[in-house]
């Protein structure tokens, strides 16, 4: 690559031989498709039309090398760089006014553009954020004073990954209304699932028909409350934090009675409960993530939750 | 200097260079290669700095593999584990991908580290340094989240888990918390839309911004130079004394002259 003295491009000289290049590919294309011998011929055309392409372009480099290098090159009329130019700190005023124009239509074009993209991409994680009620079976199906282990789609639209679990436990009736006791298995340190701390009887498995899907019901006697696999944390049967990394207790579902079947609706979390049973009384707070304290000072640094 | 080359040496050498000069004038490409991989570095270099490189290539291969692999993944939550397990156990060299792709991504991780200690400790981000430390800091940042999304892929057990609780982790950050972690998991539970959120936040917007990140941060590499060791003899920050410009054919490098060049090509 050696530095050209001239700024002249080099044109590669004239040739024909390019159309038959081009129509010997086209045939070995065609040929391809069609027959071998058009093939072969295809591929004898890019090759002998290729070679006197070649020889041109060679012999067009030849040619420009052997021109000799001290012809000068015919000089432009020289202009006066000044003319047309505007004086040092002058401005067209139709030069500001494009500019300001390019800029303001470029900026309301990319607006158009990008705000229903960031709103599509942002506001689905924070709208229709409603929860849905579940039909965990008959109240029968939950023997008075014992923990349940209750396994059910959340939201059946949304399939598996809206799986969850519930530690219900009946508390009989107090004053004619009834009681029950519905833990979320979800650990108030970083949301893993808590375990029983005790058996869980399998052979008493019960399926329990809920609208389309099934709920699955599990006898358990978690003696030592709830465990949590992930980093120890250690709840009571009441959800109450004994030990371990846990903020705050176990969140709870609400829960109704319809018809004689007990109803899960969204949950809410717990600092603590006082007492147990049906006379437990429950420190109720909005619903807040995993980790994240609802009462004491700490509460502070989550003055807002998105839309549960 | 050099000897005088027959005409028939030189013919032959223009017509093997004419594809690179055809290049050269129409994009000033080679030429500006030519500064990236001849520019000059200090003289007393070493293999520490060969960290950011590494760093580099880990990330190439992750591209690669990453393109690989999205040929055969599902990102759908009833498939995306089954498509997982066909590329390891079915395809053709499927394990051998995956596994570059994996265990390259802790390499990647790793190496980065490295060559930030390298950076610190060799006092690389001083000035005027401290932008391209903050870039590589950012680079360091992104490729974590990378690695956050990517593990999420799988949709195995400790996948979901791991993802349920980094989220939950991201919630826990004051103020902003809960709404981030709602962002991640996009609404208030983990729902089937976050395995494509997390795949295309995986090999879409982070590989995007970490491409972006690197040109920038090779950019400042390049007009600022490298660094020399901190037992350098040499004073920091000497001009090297001005030379004309050696005759270069193409890519191939000049030999290098024997007496009073400071400096040598970098790898």
């Amino acid at each position: 690559m050696e530095p050209r003295g001239d700024e002249q491009p080099k044109l590669p000289p004239p040739s024909l031989w390019p159309v038959g290049f081009a129509v010997g590919v086209v045939c070995l294309l065609v040929g391809l498709v069609v027959s071998w011998v058009a093939v072969a011929i295809g591929a004898g055309l890019v090759l002998i039309f290729g070679f006197l392409w070649a020889r041109d372009v060679v012999a067009g480099q030849r040619e420009v090398a052997a021109l000799p290098p001290e012809e000068p090159a015919p000089q432009a009329p020289a202009v006066p760089a000044h003319v047309g130019e505007p004086e040092p700190g002058e401005r067209f005023p139709r030069n500001k006014f494009l500019e300001a124009a390019t800029l303001g239509l470029g900026g309301i074009i990319g607006g158009i553009v990008t705000v229903p993209a960031i709103g599509f991409a942002v506001l689905p994680s924070f709208l229709k954020q409603h929860g849905h009620e579940v039909d965990v079976g008959p109240v029968s199906d939950f023997p008075e004073g014992q923990f349940v282990v209750a396994t059910f789609l959340r939201n059946p639209s949304q399939g598996e990954i809206s799986r969850r679990t519930a530690y219900i436990r009946n508390n009989g009736a107090v004053k004619g209304k009834p009681s029950f006791t519905c833990i979320s298995n979800r650990c108030a340190h970083l949301g893993c699932p808590v375990q029983p701390g005790g058996p869980v009887f399998d052979d008493k498995t019960k399926h329990v028909k809920s609208g389309k899907t099934e709920v699955t019901l599990i006898p358990a006697l978690p003696a030592a409350g709830f465990i949590c696999p992930c980093h120890g944390g250690a709840y009571d049967q009441e959800g109450n934090r004994t030990a371990g990394p846990p903020v705050r207790g176990l969140d709870r579902y609400e829960f109704s009675i319809v018809d004689g079947r007990l109803i899960l609706g969204n949950t809410y979390s717990v600092a603590s409960v006082e007492g147990s049973g049906a006379s437990a009384k429950i420190h109720r707070y909005e619903l807040a993530g995993p980790g994240q304290h609802v009462d004491g000072p700490e509460a502070w640094l989550y003055p807002l939750q998105p839309p549960h | 200097m050099a000897r005088k080359k027959s005409a028939r040496r030189q013919k032959l050498e223009r017509t093997a260079l004419y594809p690179l000069d055809w290049l050269e004038e129409r994009s000033g490409l080679i030429g500006g290669v030519r500064y990236f991989l001849f520019r000059k570095v200090p003289g007393d270099t070493n293999w520490f700095h060969t960290l950011g490189s590494a760093t580099l290539t880990a990330f190439l291969v992750q591209l690669v593999t990453g393109v690989i692999l999205a040929f055969y993944y599902q990102p759908d939550p009833q498939t995306a584990h089954a498509s997982i397990e066909h590329i390891t156990n079915d395809i053709t060299l499927g394990w051998l991908v995956r596994g570059m792709h994996r265990w390259g991504a802790s390499v990647f991780i790793i190496l980065m580290f490295l060559h930030m200690g390298r950076v610190f400790l060799f006092g690389a981000y001083k000035y005027p340094r401290e932008l391209n430390w903050i870039v590589g800091v950012l680079l360091l940042a992104t490729g974590l989240f990378e690695g956050l999304t990517g593990y999420l892929l799988p949709y195995d057990q400790t996948a979901y888990w791991a993802t349920v609780v980094a989220i939950n982790i991201n919630g826990t950050a004051p103020f902003v918390g809960p709404f981030l972690a709602s962002l991640l998991r996009g609404g208030a539970e983990i729902g089937p839309d976050v395995l494509a959120r997390f795949y295309s936040l995986h090999m879409l917007l982070v590989p995007g911004a970490l491409i972006g990140l690197i040109g920038l941060h090779l950019y400042l590499v390049v007009r600022l130079g490298v660094t020399s060791p901190p037992w350098s003899p040499e004073a920091a920050g000497r001009e090297p004394e001005a030379e004309p410009p050696p005759p270069r054919s193409g890519l191939v490098q000049p030999r290098p002259r024997a007496s009073g060049v400071r400096g040598r090509p970098a790898e």
